[in-house]
């Protein structure tokens, strides 16, 4: 009999969640409720007639006759995740071919090329506040761009359909952490997408981060990359993922009074509040680390009063002695 | 007179050992950072210590409030209100005056009443109140993966790091004078020879 503790019922429906936030993109299941309205969004809906959906029909232009088929899981798009998305004012044969409007898509669509975030955002002055050039020469040292041989590319962590700027814009450190761990977790939870890149067994997370006290707080708090990679402050995000013995182990990394494993975290109130100072008021009530906001003035006060009390103590003996 | 029966001097010796681990590693998570050298060999190795030092204090708490209860030896912590009226000044005085003219203790020790007024506020206050909330914060510092305490977010945290925060200076205070006012007794050394062989004055 498998018994599960507390704990492990925690971790496992954390997982759960975060992995099936964008897991689950059928399109019978999405509700509609967009609010984007895009100048494309006709010439889109013939795409996503077929590409929202898990079953699809259509009329073959040859024979006249009707077709059913599966939609491939890696084709299935969420329609509302786009039209949130940073690339919703765009077309989708903005781009991939015209060619797409034939039903069926010829055959040699399927080697088209696609574009990566560098040929359209790379020496552009107007991304330059992303730094794409940095991160690019981050993830080329990173343990993901090893996979490139076996077809990895930006678009495995990022979908062109559905990423968007989280850590940016957010106000909220746990919805950020929720979304960037998704991310993570749709290749490092999903066996299928994991086993295309690695032949690795599968991550158990639970014993790979047996080590980590207060694993389910550490895990919902916390984003997998402010571990798991090297930190560069110029960047926002770092993108230099570092093989898993490499990852930030020691505590005081976090838990004293430069919490340096989470600079980039607590980034994300920058632009609300005088960032930086970790004792900032809205960073403590979204995220608590115990050692850390530790406030130097009562550090030094709590010792005062100590020695204080230990140098009347001093008194009181000195004056036993004299009066004995 | 034999004063300090055999399980009050057990719980004691076991209480002593775990708050001066406690104060040691609470320092030392709070106190030791990137540029300061740790007191216990990192944060992770004080929080272990901190925490198995805390486990075995709430079984050793839970213990002495039934010893109390069961021998009676909760009488001892009743306090009057001529102990807080009168009986605390009298004993101050005494400390900062009395003792240097050799005056004789204003509430000497009887098998009635062992502790003098103001210990036995003192006592009252850090094993009735200090040492609960104590235990409280902490509890919700060890284990923010329950889910009862997770419901209340991130404020908890920081309310119960401040209250424990203080609470542990206080007791860390509660110790050095505890000491130091436990050299004042027929000699230097009677007390801490009576909280180990049970026997207090010139009895043993």
């Amino acid at each position: 009999m498998i018994k599960l503790s507390l704990r492990s019922l925690l971790l496992i429906s954390f997982l759960f969640a975060a992995s099936s936030l964008f897991g689950a993109l059928s399109g019978s299941n999405i509700q509609d409720t967009i609010r984007y309205a895009s100048p494309f969004a006709e010439a889109n809906e013939a795409c996503f007639k077929c590409h929202s959906l898990r079953r699809f029909e259509y009329t073959d232009e040859v024979s006249g006759k009707q077709k059913r088929g599966l939609m491939l899981p890696l084709m299935i798009l969420g329609k509302q995740q786009f039209y949130e998305s940073n690339h919703k004012n765009f077309s989708c044969t903005d781009c991939h071919s015209h060619d797409f409007a034939i039903y069926p898509h010829p055959e040699e669509l399927k080697t088209e090329l696609h574009f990566h975030c560098l040929d359209c955002h790379g020496g552009d002055p107007s991304y330059a506040t992303f730094k794409f050039e940095e991160i690019d020469a981050e993830y080329r040292k990173s343990v993901h761009f090893s996979l490139e041989e076996k077809g990895f590319t930006c678009w495995n962590c990022h979908d062109p359909h559905s990423y968007r700027l989280m850590a940016r814009n957010s106000k909220n450190i746990q919805e950020t952490v929720l979304y960037d761990n998704t991310i993570c977790l749709d290749c490092h939870s999903d066996n299928f997408r994991f086993r295309s890149f690695s032949d690795r067994p599968k991550i158990n997370f639970k014993k790979s981060h047996k080590w980590l006290p207060n694993r389910v707080t550490h895990l919902k708090s916390l984003r997998c990359i402010d571990c798991h990679t090297r930190i560069n402050e110029n960047i926002l995000v770092s993108h230099l993922i570092v093989p898993g013995d490499e990852a930030v182990r020691d505590c005081n990394k976090c838990h004293s009074d430069k919490p340096v494993a989470m600079n980039t975290l607590l980034m994300i109130r920058s632009k609300d509040d005088d960032f930086k100072e970790f004792n900032n008021a809205s960073v403590l009530a979204a995220l608590k680390i115990i050692g850390s906001g530790r406030n130097r003035f009562l550090n030094n006060l709590s010792l005062i009063i100590l020695a204080s009390v230990a140098g009347i103590i001093a008194i009181h003996i000195l004056f036993r002695i004299i009066r004995k | 007179m034999y004063l300090y029966s055999i399980w009050v001097r057990l719980w004691h010796f076991i209480n002593a050992l775990l708050i001066i681990i406690l104060i040691i590693s609470g320092m030392s998570m709070q106190f030791t950072g990137s540029d300061t050298p740790s007191l216990t060999g990192g944060f992770a190795r004080a929080v272990r210590w901190h925490n198995v030092a805390a486990i075995v204090l709430i079984i050793s708490y839970i213990g002495f409030i039934a010893g109390n209860i069961i021998t009676g030896n909760g009488k001892y912590y009743r306090i009057s209100k001529k102990d807080i009226n009168t009986g605390m000044g009298r004993q101050m005085k005494y400390f900062i005056h009395g003792l240097f003219k050799n005056e004789d203790q204003p509430f000497p020790v009887t098998l009635e009443n062992k502790f003098y007024p103001l210990q036995k506020v003192f006592y009252v206050l850090i094993m009735y109140f200090v040492l609960p909330l104590l235990i409280i914060s902490g509890s919700v510092l060890m284990i923010p993966d329950m889910t009862i305490i997770r419901i209340f977010g991130p404020g908890m945290f920081i309310v119960m790091d401040i209250i424990h925060n203080i609470l542990g200076l206080l007791i860390s205070l509660f110790l050095i004078i505890h000491i130091y006012l436990c050299t004042i007794g027929p000699k230097p050394g009677s007390l801490f020879r009576g909280i180990i062989t049970g026997f207090y004055g010139g009895d043993e």
